[in-house]
């Protein structure tokens, strides 16, 4: 996999705190499934993220609590009240019933309306005037990436300077779509016909997964994107890329792909800056060598896999709107060196 | 455990006899297709929905073995959405409501000292709408054209250009065609608690299952019109262009949402309302005592009606709308929770006071009150906005309405059926067998979703058809998968032990448990005719209650035996009182003949063949003429002047 | 009331018949369908605000012109009314009188085609315009009059069938004109609809 690991990415879980929700959640369960990639929402690294996460752990410790009160009637009940001679009481406890079924509940309830109330204002808080802006556009099933004042576009990655406040303008050019990154920023949905606004934060350099949580049709489940956090003078870099033309052809074999792309049907539906493909159909594919995966997380981006894509993308990710290619067989490896070099 | 026996007959062997002449029915095929008993009705439902339950799970199976592993590739994507979109859309509108419909059916009449419904045609008609509607839809499946946009299908992935085909079409006629039965019902529902109790059965002594039937009826009323609007624009936008939708041609996407919650959020309690209604009803007879409380549970349960229709936006926190309205829609929901509460509590208090006899359906509701508890706690979770934006639409939902419906409806209904499988098959059920069930339910269904709740947390989106392997969530869904089947192997000892009984349980007395409402004071199972002589109701525990049960023995009178024809009682709306007799109406085959022209309707529809739908619809149009029009009387009896 | 009254008026033959004691079930049943659709029609009505709503700017959009108002007045004076010859109808049947039962109903069925044909005139000017493909005003306009003008016509489909049961005779008296009185209840429910629908409609974008 050609995902370059940041130091800091390997550092920033906190395994205790993960062990722990997941030991008091399922008991003595296996805790293997929490290493890897888990973009997990309680393993937050972004402003957004910890409020929620500092909200779940009340909202599980108060549901606790009253599920061990429940959980005391209840054995209590079936412990002492089933001996056939004992006698049954016709009382009518409306004060205990009430109290503890609408009282208590009712305090609680405020308590955490509040808090509730406290956080989505937190979230709702637009960052700054002259914060950094990324346009997103959900498209079926990939993610276009834009920065207004900037004419180039990626897909399925979008990179923010770590420690800053940055605009997210979200669109879609089909359906409706939901961007989440859990470890950085809920949920905010891509309304057809509208334009939603929501921020990211990340206090500490990473990649970061995210991924369409709203059902948007046959590839729902290969819409996945990361969100690269590096310090400033990196992001200024990628967006001095994101602007310019991508990397000239060196080799022999490169320029013979970069041939291929823009005779074949490639250039029909892809764009690549400075070579006069400037079509906007699929991703444009300027950096594409650099990037995390193919086919918005379907596949990790290697040379082999490449080639199975532009081949058939359908084998790949059934449904997706790019067909099978008729590329030549000499002419593949010189199109996926091509392609690999852009980066 | 007592068994008491059969009521002293209050209604002599010649008044039984003429009973029988006008209430009985020769097994025939004709008497099949034209019955309006709501006990037949009421079993055809029991059965029907179960058919689609057992298909909407094996889809859960289908789609779980898939999950079992990343990157599996036994479902394609397309196969796997359309499963989910059936399972959903199954569970929620062909098993859930109508399996609750079912036993409503069955019991209603029963519970409230009545010899049907107050609309027996209707309400074979409702059964047939809701047969064909199902078959409907599930027919659409085997040839790859099933719904496949997710139960709640959003716009505009449900238009023409993103959904082509018959998927959604199929959806959004199936579902207005089953509405024509929810509706239908819900009517039958209502009326026959206001108007056909027992005489003496003022509102205060009406069991608490009637009270939730007739609040989730109400609720039918007024949620279900949301939804058939919507189906309707979505039809109308797919089929004749029109632009509802289309933000284009000045349409909005978010109508869709709003209509769509309008109608969903109150149906999270029409699935789960009634199944509430049937914990205070199992409750009685195995703490020995009433549930505590009635007044404040009636209360919890209109004022949860009410209060559902004022959450729906909190299915759409993650869509941006201003953030006062979340305010609102955020403390809404939160306060939702409150009557619930006090059901709970209710019934906590009411084991707690009672002496608990340990049988099969005590045992689902002590899981019903575990799960359900959990469930709650996240559904208060989902409340705030804030956290809402986190987990909605990942695993932790899934979970969280998993818990709930399972939970809350689900495992009422198994209880349901242990405790009336005596009342309705005159067999008791095995007890060992039945345990066994439940072990396998409760700790399948906990294995299954709790996990959910976790890979939900770590990120994982509901509705992948498959998932990598890298972020993790492999071994979790490993676990669910193997739940999965432990819940279904559950099920099936459910189902085995239901058979078994009908084949071999030994027959059941009238009153196995000693329970409290009407339908224990007559004959396991009942006679077409319900009760021999219409009750006369003293208190909220008629079967408990001497004098009641007197009033069907001993005390029997002849205007409440009613020999003469299909005779059943009407009473005031609020404090039952006598008001006069009515004729019921035979069984015919006019409900079926209207299914039938309705079903030629809908397909026709579905087909593009219009002027084959208006022929259906005048024949349907005129099934109701001739099943309306009046019979001559002699103008003496009408009372002409001139 | 005198003994032999009483006496005359328990007696099971007296019982059974159809006396308005108390509400009937099938009253009962048509005031919740009138519920239902009720609802249906808010639900519609209530679109059609939170499309103007959300579309904002021109509306009707597209440059379609403000609906007239002269011919939906008309149609207005026309239908509001049609409800009083129901009304005098069904009281006449209600003291036995059949006669004012089937004029009542003739005069409603009159005034019940001539609000459709009026319907009708205008839709064919209308559809010169702008049609239901137009855009989502003119999806609204169509599908909300229209299901109103479907709900006119099944309104009159009762009222002949009540009046083709009540010219064979032997339907309905003092004692049994229960479908009189629903089919009643649905004809002022449609009647009610249009008033919203003409402010909605008609009147609303004027505002």
């Amino acid at each position: 996999m050609n995902e370059t690991r940041d130091p800091a990415y390997a550092r920033r879980r906190r395994p205790v705190r993960h062990a722990v929700a997941a030991a008091t959640l399922a008991g003595a369960l296996p805790l293997a499934a929490c290493a890897g990639d888990s973009p997990s929402a309680l393993n937050p690294a972004g402003a957004g993220a910890i409020r929620i996460a500092g909200l779940w752990w009340v909202l599980f410790w108060i549901s606790m609590a009253v599920f061990a009160e429940v959980m005391a009637l209840l054995v209590w009940a079936l412990v002492f009240r089933r001996r056939h001679d004992t006698r049954v009481r016709h009382g009518q406890p409306l004060r205990f019933v009430a109290v503890a079924g609408a009282g208590v509940p009712l305090v609680i309830l405020v308590v955490v309306y509040a808090l509730g109330l406290r956080d989505l204002a937190a979230l709702g808080a637009a960052p700054g005037r002259d914060a950094p802006t990324v346009e997103v556009t959900g498209h079926k099933w990939w993610w276009e990436v834009r920065v207004p004042g900037v004419d180039g576009a990626t897909a399925n990655e979008l990179h923010i300077p770590v420690g800053e406040r940055v605009r997210v303008r979200l669109r879609t050019a089909d359906v409706l779509h939901s961007f989440w990154v859990p470890q950085l920023m809920p949920k905010t949905d891509l309304i057809a016909g509208e334009v939603r606004e929501t921020w990211l934060h990340a206090e500490r350099p990473g990649r970061y997964r995210g991924q369409c949580a709203e059902y948007c049709g046959t590839q729902h489940a290969h819409m996945a994107f990361q969100v690269v956090a590096e310090p400033r003078p990196q992001f200024e870099a990628w967006l001095a890329r994101l602007g310019s033309p991508a990397r000239q052809p060196q080799t022999d074999a490169e320029r013979r792909g970069q041939q291929a792309f823009v005779q074949g049907t490639c250039a029909g539906c892809h764009a690549i800056r400075g070579t006069g493909a400037d079509a906007r159909v699929g991703p444009d594919l300027s950096d594409v060598g650099s990037r995390w995966s193919i086919g918005a997380g379907a596949v990790p981006n290697d040379a082999g896999h490449l080639g199975g894509w532009i081949a058939n993308p359908q084998t790949v990710k059934p449904g997706s709107y790019m067909p099978p290619q008729p590329v030549d067989a000499e002419r593949l490896p010189d199109l996926i060196a091509y392609l690999r070099s852009l980066t | 455990m007592s068994t008491t026996t059969a009521p002293a007959p209050g209604a002599s062997q010649e008044d039984l006899a003429r009973l029988d002449e006008h209430w009985g029915e020769r097994p025939s095929i004709r008497s099949w297709f034209s019955t309006v008993d709501h006990k037949r009705i009421g079993r055809r439902y029991l059965v029907t929905a179960s058919l689609f339950f057992v298909l909407a799970g094996i889809s859960a199976l289908a789609m779980r073995t898939q999950l079992a592993r990343p990157e599996s590739n036994l479902l394609s994507p397309q196969e796997y959405n359309q499963l989910f979109t059936m399972h959903g859309t199954a569970m929620i509108f062909l098993f859930s409501t109508p399996m609750l419909f079912g036993f409503g059916n069955y019991l209603v009449p029963l519970m409230i000292g009545s010899r049907d419904m107050a609309f027996p045609k209707l309400n074979a008609l409702g059964y047939w709408v809701f047969l064909f509607a199902g078959l409907f839809m599930w027919a659409s499946l085997p040839f790859g054209a099933a719904p496949n946009a997710g139960w709640f299908a959003y716009v505009p992935l449900t238009d023409d250009v993103n959904t082509p085909g018959l998927h959604m079409d199929v959806y959004a006629l199936g579902l207005l065609f089953l509405g024509i039965a929810t509706t239908a019902g819900s009517i039958n529902f209502i009326v026959t608690a206001l108007k056909l109790r027992a005489p003496g059965m003022s509102l205060n002594r009406v069991p608490l299952f009637v009270w939730a039937i007739v609040v989730t009826a109400f609720m039918v009323i007024f949620a279900l019109p949301a939804l058939n609007l919507d189906n309707a624009m979505l039809f109308l936008d797919r089929r004749f262009d029109t632009h509802f939708f289309d933000p284009d041609a000045a349409g909005n996407v978010l109508l869709w949402q709003h209509l769509f919650w309008i109608f969903g959020h109150p149906d999270v309690y029409i699935i789960v309302m009634p199944a509430l209604g049937i914990v205070s009803a199992v409750l009685p007879a195995f703490t020995r005592r009433g549930v505590v409380g009635y007044v404040l549970v009636v209360l919890a349960i209109v004022s949860i009606a009410i209060i559902s229709f004022g959450v729906w936006v909190h299915h759409m926190f993650a869509t941006g709308l201003p953030h006062l309205s979340y305010s609102f829609f955020s403390a809404a929901s939160t306060v939702i929770t409150i009557p619930s509460g006090i059901q709970i509590f209710a019934w906590l208090a009411t084991m707690v006071l009672g002496r608990l006899v340990v049988r099969v359906p005590l045992l689902f509701l002590i899981g019903f009150i575990v799960t359900f508890v959990l469930g709650g706690f996240t559904g208060a979770m989902f409340a705030l906005t804030a956290f809402d934006q986190q987990v909605t639409d990942s695993y932790f939902v899934v979970a969280h309405f998993h818990y709930v419906l399972i939970g809350g409806a689900v495992f009422p209904i198994l209880a349901a059926i242990y405790y009336w499988l005596p009342k309705i098959t005159g067999r008791m059920y095995h007890e060992g067998l039945g345990r066994w069930a439940f072990a396998l339910v409760f700790t399948g269904m906990q294995v299954t979703f709790f996990p959910m709740h976790l890979y939900g947390l770590f990120g994982m989106p509901r509705r992948v058809y498959t998932y990598r392997s890298e972020p993790g969530w492999d071994v979790w869904n490993l676990v669910s998968t193997i739940g999965s089947y432990v819940l279904a192997a559950g099920l099936l000892l459910v189902l085995i032990g239901v058979v078994h009984a009908i084949r071999r349980g030994r027959p059941a007395p009238p009153d196995p448990w000693g329970g409290d409402t009407l339908e224990w004071a007559t004959d396991s199972p009942p006679k077409p005719y319900n009760f021999p002589v219409l009750p006369q109701v003293h208190s909220l525990h008629p079967t408990w209650d001497e004098a009641s049960r007197a009033s069907m023995g001993d005390d029997a009178t002849a205007d409440r035996t009613l020999t003469d024809g299909r005779r059943t009682l009407l009473t005031s709306e609020l404090d039952g009182r006598r008001e006069r007799v009515v004729e019921m109406p035979e069984a015919s085959l006019q409900p079926l003949l209207l299914a039938l022209a309705l079903l030629v309707f809908f397909t026709a529809l579905l087909f593009a063949w219009y002027p084959v739908a208006l022929a259906a619809l005048l024949a349907g149009a005129v099934t109701i003429a001739v099943w309306l029009w009046p019979p001559r009387r002699p103008e003496e009896e009408l009372g002409v002047v001139s | 009331m005198r003994a032999p009254d009483l006496a005359a008026a328990t007696t099971t033959e007296a019982l059974t018949t159809e006396l308005p004691v108390g509400r009937s079930t099938g009253w009962w049943g048509m005031v919740m369908f009138v519920a239902t659709e009720a609802t249906l029609f808010s639900c519609l009505l209530g679109s059609y605000f939170y499309l103007r709503f959300q579309h904002g700017g021109e509306w009707p959009p597209g440059g379609i012109e403000q609906p007239k108002l002269l011919r939906p007045l008309v149609m207005t004076a026309i239908l509001l009314p049609s409800s009083l010859p129901m009304i005098w109808a069904e009281r006449g049947i209600r003291r036995g009188r059949r006669w004012r039962l089937r004029i009542g109903l003739a005069a409603t069925l009159l005034l019940g085609a001539s609000f459709l044909a009026l319907q009708g005139t205008e839709y064919d000017e209308l559809l010169h315009e702008f049609t239901i493909t137009t855009n989502a005003y003119g999806s609204l306009f169509f599908v909300i009059t229209g299901f109103h003008g479907l709900h006119v016509l099944v309104g009159l489909a009762m009222v002949s069938w009540l009046l083709a049961a009540s010219l064979r005779g032997g339907s309905f008296g003092a004692r049994r004109h229960d479908r009189v009185r629903n089919a009643a209840i649905y004809w002022h429910f449609v009647d009610l609809v249009w008033a919203a629908i003409l402010f909605t409609i008609y009147l609303s974008p004027r505002l």
